[in-house]
């Protein structure tokens, strides 16, 4: 079945004309709006929850800033990759591929690195009830982005195998990564704005 | 059907050839047998939270007993609600949602057959991580809605009475129910995208069944709830076991924040339970009556109603938590409201019944026994609407006869009339009518004994979740009078085990329309062959089946069409007849993968992360062994096999 329909239009016979994957990553991605929605919702509760340790002043806009941007570009180099198996160039896609994992890599170790001068000024996970939601809000999009980087990882690979070619099938797998790639993204530019950038007082 | 190519996959494991014996079912795909399988799990897990509950009310039979210890009710009370509502009804619901959507919408399959396979071994690794609880020194003892602070300081702070680690046991809830959120997640956005998009031709929307219908606005419900409560579940991992702040009011946590994110999810929890039933019997009550159902659309659009408006009642479970007047009384105001879409199901399915002629088989009896019991589940439910009337009746008995009546009066006996009714299609055979009746009549008897009384109890302040009482406060006839109902339900289910036993052996022959029924479901062969329909049916009109047997044919000659309900193949006409039809082949992974899961939660338990490693290890390899794996291997070529 799988080679009489490859040439046929991506969600060709299906009902709204949308691959079955990319339809069920739409569902995906509504969930995890409620997913994120709740964690950020929960920060904002606690910006004054802070105890006896620091609050948003601990925060270092233009480092990351840097981190964002970064993170911003991995969605361009994403498109790219897209662009690149949609045309049949391999060798392209796997260049872009591997440079959108590479700079998710990066946002990650500027994730780390910020939590380890965050815990040597004094606030840790532990520290307080705004500590607490404030780590694990951004750890769990941390966790989001390395689940993305496996995943470009996994296709990067499989381009070598042959699982990753230039077929419809293929191409609808890269859309639909990359789907999850740039909802990613847009959720950190929500965190970003929302913990770093917009003053505490006009949230509480 | 599932024959194994000659050229062995490039996966890293091989492909899983046998399509019979025991291994065939730890590996398919096909939806039907996974439908089956969610059943069996189901029905293990409701007869082990029936036991629980009959400890329970052996404990509660007369005043001051000592069947059971206060730690051990406190478990058996928290652990039977778990059961009964994640390990029992959800699934019980998945079981028809899987056997059924595929078959009532004309599709070959769910649409990621390998997922479903998934959804169906995680929610079966989170059931028993959960109950293996009981082997590290403690199931959750806090009740299922595990509120905080109590959630953390467990139920008895300065440790007099109860042993064990409170913080190990919050574990068990906080890692068991993620585990089974990722089941109900997965098969949401499998069916949500099969139904939506893998319907027969003339399939519109307004022709679909209504249990698909209620199936498709539970698994948007599910979609969206899910990650509430997943939330929650990870902020109290995070608090029990890593030392977090999010409900300790001493480092600026609110632990109200717990009550708000469980019944944001809860309150659509509570129609994820019963929308399922309310498909059933949507489907029964028009084959029975042998009437059309009586205003199809207005049963769809409240369906849609109630999908919408339960995401904006949640706080009526807070009235007494200090929200305000102004909080209250606009909840208070929307539970009303959310009452009139259900009220208008209610009236239509008397209305389908009425000048019917009606057939009293089990699956009717048990459709009737819903719209009688959920009338009054329904009813009490608006006193809770009240707020004064609530604050009396908040945390009694009254509200444990309220769920009951609406979860067991509602969602069993629907789910128990789906039973009957597809039994036939699932095997071939009828479940015994005589022993289905002893069951109805002994089942409704032993509910209304075990649960009516409660709400005198409940109005007369006798407080839930206490493993005790003393006498003289006018409790105790009402409540061996429960208890004796209590054991009746235990004795009907049993006839209704032995019932499906005995059936699936030896039960009477069924053909494919055993009831002369509406849905097309019932065009496919009993039981129906893997690959459902070697044809797939067009579809003309609502109710089908129905037309074609009394209005003259269903108007188009069925056309021929392969697996996945894709069209493109009709022209060929000729070569796709059943056994040429290419289903997905079996897997591994889904299983290896599902194993993952409770090994990563036992290792976050003991604090033995390296386990917790390992876990994680099978996960992401079988992930990636997942995706090299194709959903089926090329298919050899038909002139050389079937020559
Ligand atoms: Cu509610």
């Amino acid at each position: 079945m799988a080679t009489d329909t490859e040439s046929a239009a991506p969600g060709a016979g299906t009902n709204f004309g949308v691959p079955n994957e990319k339809m069920g990553m739409w569902a995906f991605l509504g969930s995890e709006c409620l997913f994120f929605g709740a964690f950020i919702s929960v920060y904002v509760l606690y910006l004054g929850g802070t105890g006896d340790g620091p609050g948003p002043a601990i925060f270092d806009i233009p480092f990351t800033s840097v981190s964002t941007f970064v993170l911003l570009m991995s969605s361009l180099a994403m498109v790219m990759a897209l662009a690149a198996i949609q045309d049949g160039d391999m060798r392209r896609f796997r260049t872009w591929t591997l440079g959108t994992a590479l700079m998710g890599l990066t946002f990650l170790s500027g994730q780390v690195y910020e939590y380890t001068v965050f815990v040597e000024e004094g606030m840790g996970l532990t520290t307080s009830a705004f500590s607490t939601a404030f780590f694990v809000l951004t750890s769990f999009h941390g966790v989001h982005v390395s689940i993305g980087v496996l995943m470009l990882g996994a296709l990067w690979f499989m381009s070598f195998t042959g699982r990753i070619d230039t077929s419809q099938r293929s191409q609808t797998a890269v859309e639909n990564i990359g789907l999850y790639w740039h909802f990613v993204d847009i959720i950190w530019i929500l965190i970003f704005t929302v913990v770093y950038l917009i003053p505490v007082d006009l949230l509480t | 059907m599932t024959a194994v190519a000659d050229t062995p996959s490039k996966g890293l494991l091989s492909r899983p050839g046998a399509s019979s014996g025991w291994t065939s079912w730890l590996t398919t795909v096909d939806h039907k047998k996974i439908g089956i399988m969610y059943f069996a799990a189901a029905l293990i897990f409701f007869l082990v939270g029936g036991l629980e509950a009959l400890l329970m009310r052996a404990q509660l039979s007369t005043a001051n007993a000592s069947v059971l210890s206060a730690d051990a009710y406190n478990q058996l009370f928290t652990m039977h609600g778990l059961t009964m509502i994640f390990f029992a009804i959800m699934p019980m619901s998945a079981a028809f949602f899987n056997y059924l959507l595929p078959l009532m919408i004309g599709a070959r399959d769910v649409a990621f057959p390998r997922l479903n396979a998934l959804s169906l071994w995680v929610f079966i690794a989170a059931g028993i991580f959960l109950y293996s609880s009981w082997l590290f020194g403690g199931a959750p003892d806090t009740t299922w809605v595990n509120y905080a602070p109590v959630q953390e300081v467990g139920p008895d702070p300065a440790g007099l009475t109860l042993g064990g680690d409170h913080d190990q046991r919050m574990l068990f809830y906080s890692l068991g129910l993620q585990i089974a959120g990722i089941a109900s997640l997965a098969s949401a956005i499998n069916l949500i995208v099969t139904v939506l998009n893998m319907r027969a031709p003339g399939l519109t929307f307004m022709r679909m069944p209504v249990f698909v219908w209620m199936s498709l606005v539970v698994q948007f419900l599910i979609l969206f709830a899910m990650p509430v409560i997943g939330v929650a579940l990870w902020q109290l991992m995070f608090d029990v076991g890593f030392d977090g702040n999010f409900f300790r009011v001493d480092a600026g946590g609110q632990p109200i924040l717990w009550q708000h994110l469980f019944w944001l999810f809860g309150h659509p929890e509570v129609y994820i339970l019963i929308l399922p039933a309310f498909g059933i019997v949507s489907e029964i009550l028009p084959t029975f009556a042998r009437k059309p159902l009586f205003g199809y659309a207005a049963i769809v659009f409240s369906g849609i109603a109630i999908g919408f408006m339960g995401w904006g009642v949640w706080a009526h479970h807070m009235f007494t938590s200090g929200l305000g007047p102004v909080a209250n009384a606009a909840f208070g105001l929307s539970t009303m409201f959310i009452a009139v879409p259900t009220g208008i199901k209610i009236f239509n399915w008397v209305g389908t019944m009425w000048g019917g002629r009606m057939r009293f088989s089990p699956p009717m009896l048990f459709a009737i026994g819903l719209v009688a019991m959920f009338t009054i589940g329904g009813l009490s439910g608006v006193t809770h609407a009240v707020v004064p009337s609530d604050a009396q009746q908040h945390d009694t008995y009254y509200v444990v006869a309220h769920f009951h009546y609406v979860l067991f009066g509602g969602a069993i006996f629907g789910l128990f009339a789906g039973v009957y009714y597809w039994f036939p299609k699932a095997f071939g055979k009828f479940l015994n009518d005589r022993l289905g009746k002893t069951h109805f009549w002994l089942q409704l008897i032993g509910f209304n004994l075990a649960f009516g009384p409660q709400h005198v109890l409940g109005l007369n302040g006798m407080p839930r979740r206490y493993y005790t009482y003393p006498s003289g406060m006018g409790w105790d006839m009402w409540n061996m009078v429960s208890t004796i109902g209590a054991f009746i339900i235990a004795l009907s289910v049993l006839i209704f085990v032995v019932n499906l036993v005995k059936s699936v052996r030896s039960g009477e022959q069924a053909d494919a329309d055993p009831w002369d029924a509406r849905t097309i479901e019932w065009l496919s062969a009993s039981p129906p062959p893997p690959h459902n329909y070697d044809e797939v049916p067009v579809v003309t009109s609502r109710d089908e089946a129905w037309h074609r047997k009394y209005a003259g044919g269903g108007g188009e000659v069925p056309r021929p069409v392969p697996a996945g309900a894709s069209a493109d193949h009709a022209e060929h006409g000729e070569e796709h007849h059943g056994e040429h039809i290419h289903m997905p082949d079996p897997s591994y992974w889904p299983l290896i993968l599902a194993a993952g899961l409770p090994l990563a939660a036992w290792g976050v338990v003991t604090g033995l992360w390296a386990l917790s490693g390992i876990g994680l290890g099978i996960v992401l390899l079988s992930a990636f062994g997942w995706a090299m794996e194709p959903e089926s291997e090329p298919e050899p070529h038909a002139e050389s096999e079937h020559a």
